[in-house]
C-alpha cells in the first residue's frame, strides 16, 4: 500500500487524549428542506491541523460554522474541550473566507477587535494586537486601512485577529481561496510553521487537494449533500525537508492522486 | 501644456468663467428687461452683504431650516435604524415612508398653514416633511444591507447586541446615512424656500419679493444667488464632515 | 413579518394606517383629517367634474412636456459626457451642483422671465428632472466594460452597429433608473411649480380649496395626486426591472 494510511476511527490514538473537538451525529437541515449535514461524526485531536476537504456543496463550511457556534445544528452535538457548543466561546476563534475586516478601522484596531468586543482595556489589547501583527509579518502596517492592503495582507489581518484571542481551536474557512497562487503557497508554508509554534488545534476547510495534503496532519474527506465523512487520511509526509522538496516528495504526490481518484466520481 | 488645459480644475474654472460671461452677455443684450448682468448682480450682492440686509434676513430663513433639519436628522436616522433592526418596526412604518418618497409632499404645505398658521411651527414642519422620508429610508436601507459576514464576525467574537449595533452596523451604514442626510438637507432647503415663498416671507424670501416688487432685479437675483451658494456650501461641508469624522476610508479625493 | 405564523405581505400595514385615519376622522380629532371614507367618496364625486379634468389636463400636459424635454435633452448630454472626458470635466461640476441645489429659488426668476403660466411650470419640471437623468445616462455609458468595446472591435462592427446592438443595451439599466427618478422628481417639480404659480392646474385647485377650507376636496385631489405619483414610480420600476436582469452581470 502507499504511504497514506487509512484510519477509520481516531479512538485508536495511543495517548489517551480527549479530542479538542468532538462532532457527534450532527445534522443540519436548512429551512426550506435542504439537508446540508446528515448524522456526521468526527473527532479532531488536540494540537493538530485537520482539513475538511471535499467538493463544493458538501457542507464543510456549514460544519465549521456549527463548531464555531455561529449556526445551530438541527440534530446531534458538538463537544469542545468537554463542553457542548451552543454559541461562540473563548475556546474557539474563526477566520473568515472573505476576511470580514472593518473597512473603516486601521489594521491595529481590526486585529484588536475581537479583544475589544470582549471588553479588554485599550492599551492591553493594542499591545497584544501589535505582537500578532508582527508575528504574521505585517509590522509597519498598523495604521493602514484594509483598502490599502493586498488580499494576502488582509487575510493575515484576519488571521492575526483570530490568533490574538488565544483560543484553543482555530477554525479557518477556506482561508487562502481569495488569494493568488504565489501568495497562497507562501501562506501554506507559513501556516505549517505557525501550527508548530502555537500548539493549538486547527480545523481548516479547503477545496484544494494539494493544499490539504501539504498543510494537514490529517484530512477528513467529505462527500456532498448530505454530507458524511468518507475517509480520514493521514498524509505521511516528511516535514523536515524544504517546502519545495515537500511538494516533489513522492509521498505527497501519491496522496494527492489517491484523494483525487476518490473524489473524482463525485465531480463527474 | 495640454495637460494643464485639460486638467479637471482648469476646465472647472473655465466652465465657471464661460457661464458667468454668458450671463453677463445675456444681461447686456438684454435678454429681458428683468435680467441684470452678472456684474450688476455681484455688485448688488456686495451691497446687501455690507448694508446688513442680508445678515438680518438669513437668521430668519435659517431658523426653520436648522431646526427642521436637526429634528429630521435625529428622528429620521434614529427611526431608520430602528426600522432596519426590527422587522416589526419595518413592517409598520416602511410603507408610509416609501409612499411619501415618491409623493409631491410640497402639496401638503397649504394644509400645514391651515392647521398651524403662518409662524415658525409650520415652516419647521415644511422642512421636516420634505427632509424626513429620504433620511429615514436611507438609514433603514443602510442598516438592512449590512454585510452579513461582518455581523457574523462580531458574533464569532461574542460581541453583545449593543456593540454589534454601535461598532459594526452603524459605522457600516454611515455612508448611506450621510448620503440620506445630504439628500434630506437638499430637500430641506427647498422646504425652507417654499416656506418663505408660500407662507410668509420673513427672511430671504422677503429680500426676493421686496426687491422684485421694487424692480430692483439685481438685488433680487443676488438674494437668490446667495441662497443657492449657501446650500451648495452646506452640502459640501456635510460631505467633508462625513469622511473626516466617520469614514476615512471613503475619502474620494 | 409574521403574526401568529401568517406571513403578512409587504405594504399591508397601510391598511392599519387607513383604519387609524378613519377613526381619527370620525372622532373629529383635528380639522386637518376628515375621515378617509368621506375623502374617498368625495374623490369619486370630483373626478368626473370639469374642474378636475381641466386641472388634470393642465398638470398632465406640463408634466409630460417637461419630462419629455428632460429626457430628450438629458440622455444625449449624459451620453456625451460619458464619452468625452473634456466635456465631462466641464459639465460635471454644474450637473452635480444643480442636482442638490434648491432650484426652487429660481422659480421667482422664471416667473418674471416667462410669465405666470404654463411655461414656467414646464421649465420648473425640466429643472427638477434633468440632472439625475444626465448623471445616470453618463454613469450608464461610463460603466460599459472595455472588454465589450474590444469585443465589438474584434468583430469589426461599425460604429452604428456597436451603438445599436451593444452600447445602448449595456447602458440601458442605468438610463432607465435615471428616467425613473427623473419622473418622480418631475412630479414634485410640476406641483411645486404650480403651487408657486398658483393659477394653473392643481395649484389653482389647492389654492381654491384651502382658501375655502374644503378639507375633503383638498385631500381628495391630494390622494389622487399621490396615487398617480406612486403608480408612475411603480410602473417605471417594473419597466426597469425588465431590463435590469442582466445589470449585475455586465
Amino acid at each position: 500500500m502507499n504511504t497514506a494510511e487509512k484510519i477509520v476511527s481516531l479512538e485508536e490514538k495511543t495517548v489517551a487524549s480527549v479530542p479538542a473537538v468532538s462532532v457527534k451525529g450532527v445534522s443540519k437541515v436548512y429551512p426550506g428542506g435542504v439537508q446540508a449535514l446528515d448524522n456526521m461524526t468526527l473527532d479532531f485531536p488536540k494540537g493538530e491541523l485537520i482539513s475538511l476537504l471535499g467538493p463544493s456543496g458538501c457542507g464543510k463550511t456549514t460544519l465549521l460554522k456549527i463548531i464555531a457556534g455561529l449556526i445551530p445544528a438541527t440534530g446531534g452535538q458538538v463537544i469542545v474541550n468537554g463542553k457542548p457548543v451552543e454559541k461562540p466561546g473563548d475556546d474557539r476563534a474563526f477566520v473568515f473566507q472573505d476576511f470580514a475586516l472593518l473597512p473603516w478601522a486601521t489594521v491595529l484596531r481590526n486585529v484588536a477587535f475581537g479583544l475589544e468586543l470582549k471588553g479588554v482595556a485599550r492599551s492591553e489589547r493594542e499591545e497584544i494586537a501589535a505582537k500578532y501583527i508582527n508575528s504574521v509579518g505585517l509590522a509597519g502596517f498598523e495604521k493602514s486601512f484594509p483598502h490599502e492592503l493586498s488580499g494576502g495582507m488582509r487575510q493575515r489581518v484576519g488571521l492575526a485577529r483570530a490568533l490574538s484571542m488565544d483560543a484553543d481551536v482555530l477554525l479557518m474557512d477556506e482561508p487562502f481561496s481569495a488569494v493568488d497562487e504565489q501568495t497562497r503557497r507562501k501562506f501554506q508554508e507559513d501556516l505549517i510553521r505557525l501550527v508548530d509554534v502555537e500548539k493549538k488545534t486547527f480545523i481548516v476547510v479547503t477545496h484544494s487537494i494539494e493544499e490539504a495534503v501539504y498543510i494537514s496532519d490529517k484530512i477528513a474527506l467529505l462527500l456532498p449533500r448530505p454530507s458524511r465523512v468518507s475517509e480520514i487520511i493521514k498524509p505521511d509526509i516528511r516535514r523536515d525537508i524544504s517546502s519545495d522538496a515537500m511538494r516533489r516528495d513522492p509521498a505527497y504526490l501519491d496522496t494527492v492522486e489517491r484523494i483525487w481518484s476518490s473524489l473524482r466520481s463525485y465531480v463527474e | 501644456m495640454a495637460k494643464f488645459l485639460t486638467h479637471p480644475r482648469t476646465l472647472k474654472i473655465l466652465s465657471i468663467l464661460i457661464v458667468f460671461c454668458a450671463w453677463e452677455i445675456a444681461g447686456r443684450i438684454p435678454v429681458s428687461p428683468a435680467f441684470p448682468t452678472f456684474i450688476e448682480t455681484m455688485k448688488a450682492f456686495g451691497v446687501m452683504l455690507t448694508d446688513g440686509s442680508m445678515l438680518n434676513a438669513y437668521p430668519e430663513t435659517l431658523k426653520p431650516l436648522v431646526l427642521g433639519l436637526a429634528i429630521s436628522g435625529v428622528l429620521g436616522i434614529g427611526g431608520g435604524i430602528l426600522m432596519g433592526l426590527s422587522r416589526r418596526a419595518e413592517w409598520f412604518c416602511a410603507p408610509i415612508f416609501i409612499v411619501m418618497q415618491s409623493a409631491p409632499l410640497a402639496a401638503l404645505i397649504p394644509l400645514l398653514v391651515m392647521a398651524y398658521g403662518i409662524g415658525l411651527t409650520s415652516k419647521v414642519l415644511v422642512v421636516c416633511i420634505m427632509a424626513m422620508p429620504v433620511i429615514v429610508l436611507n438609514a433603514f436601507n443602510a442598516v438592512r444591507h449590512t454585510p452579513h459576514s461582518l455581523v457574523e464576525m462580531g458574533a464569532s467574537f461574542q460581541g453583545n447586541q449593543k456593540d454589534i449595533i454601535l461598532k459594526i452596523i452603524v459605522p457600516s451604514a454611515s455612508p448611506l446615512i450621510f448620503a440620506g442626510l445630504r439628500l434630506g438637507a437638499s430637500a430641506g432647503f427647498i422646504g425652507a424656500i417654499l416656506a418663505e415663498l408660500l407662507i410668509t416671507p420673513t427672511g430671504i424670501g422677503d429680500l426676493i419679493s421686496f426687491n422684485q416688487s421694487n424692480a430692483d432685479y439685481a438685488k433680487m437675483y443676488a438674494a437668490i444667488f446667495s441662497i443657492i451658494v449657501l446650500a451648495i456650501a452646506f452640502l459640501e461641508v456635510l460631505e467633508r464632515a462625513e469622511y473626516t469624522l466617520f469614514r476615512p476610508d471613503k475619502r474620494v479625493h | 413579518m409574521k403574526i401568529f405564523g401568517i406571513n403578512l405581505p409587504m405594504m399591508s400595514s397601510l391598511i392599519i394606517w387607513a383604519v387609524l385615519w378613519e377613526i381619527v376622522g370620525q372622532l373629529d380629532l383635528t380639522i386637518l383629517l376628515p375621515p378617509l371614507s368621506s375623502i374617498v367618496s368625495k374623490m369619486f364625486e370630483i373626478i368626473p367634474t370639469a374642474t378636475f379634468l381641466v386641472a388634470l389636463g393642465e398638470t398632465g400636459r406640463a408634466f409630460l412636456i417637461g419630462t419629455g424635454a428632460a429626457i430628450v435633452i438629458g440622455v444625449p448630454v449624459g451620453i456625451l459626457m460619458g464619452q468625452s472626458i473634456l466635456i465631462d470635466r466641464m459639465l460635471l461640476p454644474w450637473v452635480n451642483m444643480f442636482l442638490s441645489a434648491p432650484l426652487t429659488a429660481l422659480v421667482p426668476v422664471l416667473m418674471i422671465l416667462f410669465g405666470i403660466g404654463e411655461k414656467t411650470v414646464i421649465i420648473t419640471t425640466v429643472l427638477f428632472a434633468i440632472w439625475i437623468i444626465v448623471l445616470d445616462a453618463r454613469a450608464g455609458v461610463k460603466q460599459i466594460s472595455p472588454s465589450l468595446v474590444e469585443m465589438a472591435n474584434s468583430f469589426n462592427a461599425s460604429r452604428w452597429q456597436s451603438f445599436r446592438k451593444i452600447y445602448i443595451w449595456a447602458a440601458l439599466p442605468e438610463i432607465l433608473a435615471g428616467i425613473r427618478i427623473g419622473f418622480i422628481r418631475a412630479v414634485k417639480g410640476v406641483i411645486i411649480g404650480q403651487l408657486l404659480v398658483s393659477i394653473v392646474g392643481f395649484g389653482r385647485l389647492f389654492e381654491l380649496y384651502s382658501a375655502n377650507f374644503l378639507m375633503e376636496h383638498f385631500w381628495a385631489i391630494l390622494l389622487v395626486l399621490f396615487f398617480f405619483a406612486f403608480s408612475i414610480a411603480e410602473a417605471l420600476g417594473a419597466l426597469e426591472r425588465r431590463f435590469s436582469y442582466y445589470a449585475s452581470s455586465r
